[in-house]
């Protein structure tokens, strides 16, 4: 369970590139790609968000997951496609195992949704950076 | 007029951690020593193999240092260190994996001048070690007959992105019932091109097989697997 680890990483990447980018503004939601073959589980992710964004400009934000799946470049028969399944990996077009797998392994913010009317009031005693999550993230893992 | 904006953000979440890696990596390379890691749930016999490695390769003059991380107590450290080998345990308290940062915090000012080999064995879990570069050349994943032959299709992260299987316990085949058609076609099904060494840390079988691949490694070696398809 290194979930809230992730989340935690999450809310740090996102909280230093908003502060940049849209510094002050609440953000509304994050839309996640996490890959099948990425060994991050979106429920997990989804239950560790809140506590990982809490205190931080993602307080309250909403956390969107697109899962994406294997996806195999044949060196026999050229073919490229997703996989339905993550397991076997081999090519849906020629059944051949030689392949090149070019994705599922995404575990990446996607974009940002901010609110660029409401300016976040500076809290006494908040967790700007997520640091906080950082912390439970140790000590729950 | 909508007050909401879109940013494209596209950052890959665990970025911090791949370039500190990739860095250990490069610093590793530039003092001569490659870093392999090695993967597998509790109790699947790393520490066992890896005291036998150490030893060997103390035997031999070839300079090696081990990194052991646990979640408690420096009991493997302690273990591994009968081999006459450097080793310094990494307690995590509580963190169910090892992380670039951790392995540079204990390397910085212990890792012996001349190191050519070192060898990080990671938290016993299939899981979330997957997901964490360490500056590795080598990623190892361990699997034990005493396991049962599914192992890689229910921790497909764990396979995919490894350069090296190690079947280990292999003297209990026997008494186990453990068929090894089965493993290795669950090891195809995940990672066709997966090379799989057998070894009995009991019987010293595989050992030197897997001493040898090792010993092969070199800072310039091709890009590990799993340095690959991250975003």
């Amino acid at each position: 369970m290194h979930e809230l680890s992730i989340a935690a990483s999450v809310v740090r990447s996102v909280t230093e590139a908003m502060a940049v980018q849209a510094p002050g503004r609440r953000v509304l939601a994050v839309q996640l790609r996490v890959g099948v073959l990425s060994g991050v589980v979106p429920h997990a992710l989804g239950f560790a968000w809140d506590v990982a964004a809490a205190g931080t400009t993602l307080d309250g934000a909403r956390l969107d997951v697109e899962q994406v799946p294997v996806r195999t470049s044949c060196r026999v028969c050229g073919e490229q496609a997703d996989l339905p399944e993550p397991l076997p990996v081999r090519c849906p077009a020629c059944g051949g195992r030689e392949v090149d797998v070019i994705g599922g392994r995404e575990l990446e913010v996607a974009t940002v949704e901010v609110d660029d009317e409401v300016e976040m009031a500076a809290e006494p005693g908040a967790n700007p950076t997520g640091d906080l999550a950082d912390d439970l993230a140790v000590r729950a893992s | 007029m909508s007050s909401t904006r879109l940013i494209d953000l596209r950052t890959a979440v665990l970025a911090k951690n791949d370039d500190l890696a990739a860095a250990l990596r490069a610093d590793l390379a530039g003092a001569g020593a490659v870093a392999v890691n090695l993967l597998s749930s509790p109790g699947s016999g790393k520490t066992a193999l890896l005291e036998l490695l150490l030893t060997r390769c103390v035997e031999r003059g070839v300079p090696v240092a081990a990194l052991t991380g646990d979640l408690a107590t420096e009991n493997d450290a302690k273990r591994l260190a009968r081999s006459g080998a450097p080793v310094r345990q990494v307690v995590t308290d509580g963190l169910c994996h090892l992380e670039a940062d951790l392995v540079r915090d204990h390397l910085a000012g212990w890792l012996p001048e001349g190191t050519r080999l070192l060898m990080i064995e990671n938290v016993g879990n299939l899981v979330c070690p997957a997901s964490y570069d360490l500056g590795e050349s080598l990623r190892v994943v361990l699997a034990s007959v005493t396991e049962g032959e599914d192992k890689p299709v229910k921790y497909p992260t764990a396979y995919r992105w490894a350069d090296l299987a190690v079947l280990t316990k292999v003297d209990l085949v026997e008494p186990c019932g453990f068929d090894e058609t089965v493993f290795a076609e669950a090891v195809r099904d995940v990672n066709p091109e997966l090379p799989v060494v057998r070894t009995s840390a009991r019987t010293g079988e595989g050992v030197e097989e897997l001493l040898a691949r090792l010993l092969a490694l070199t800072p310039d070696s091709t890009a590990p697997v799993h340095t690959t398809g991250r975003t």
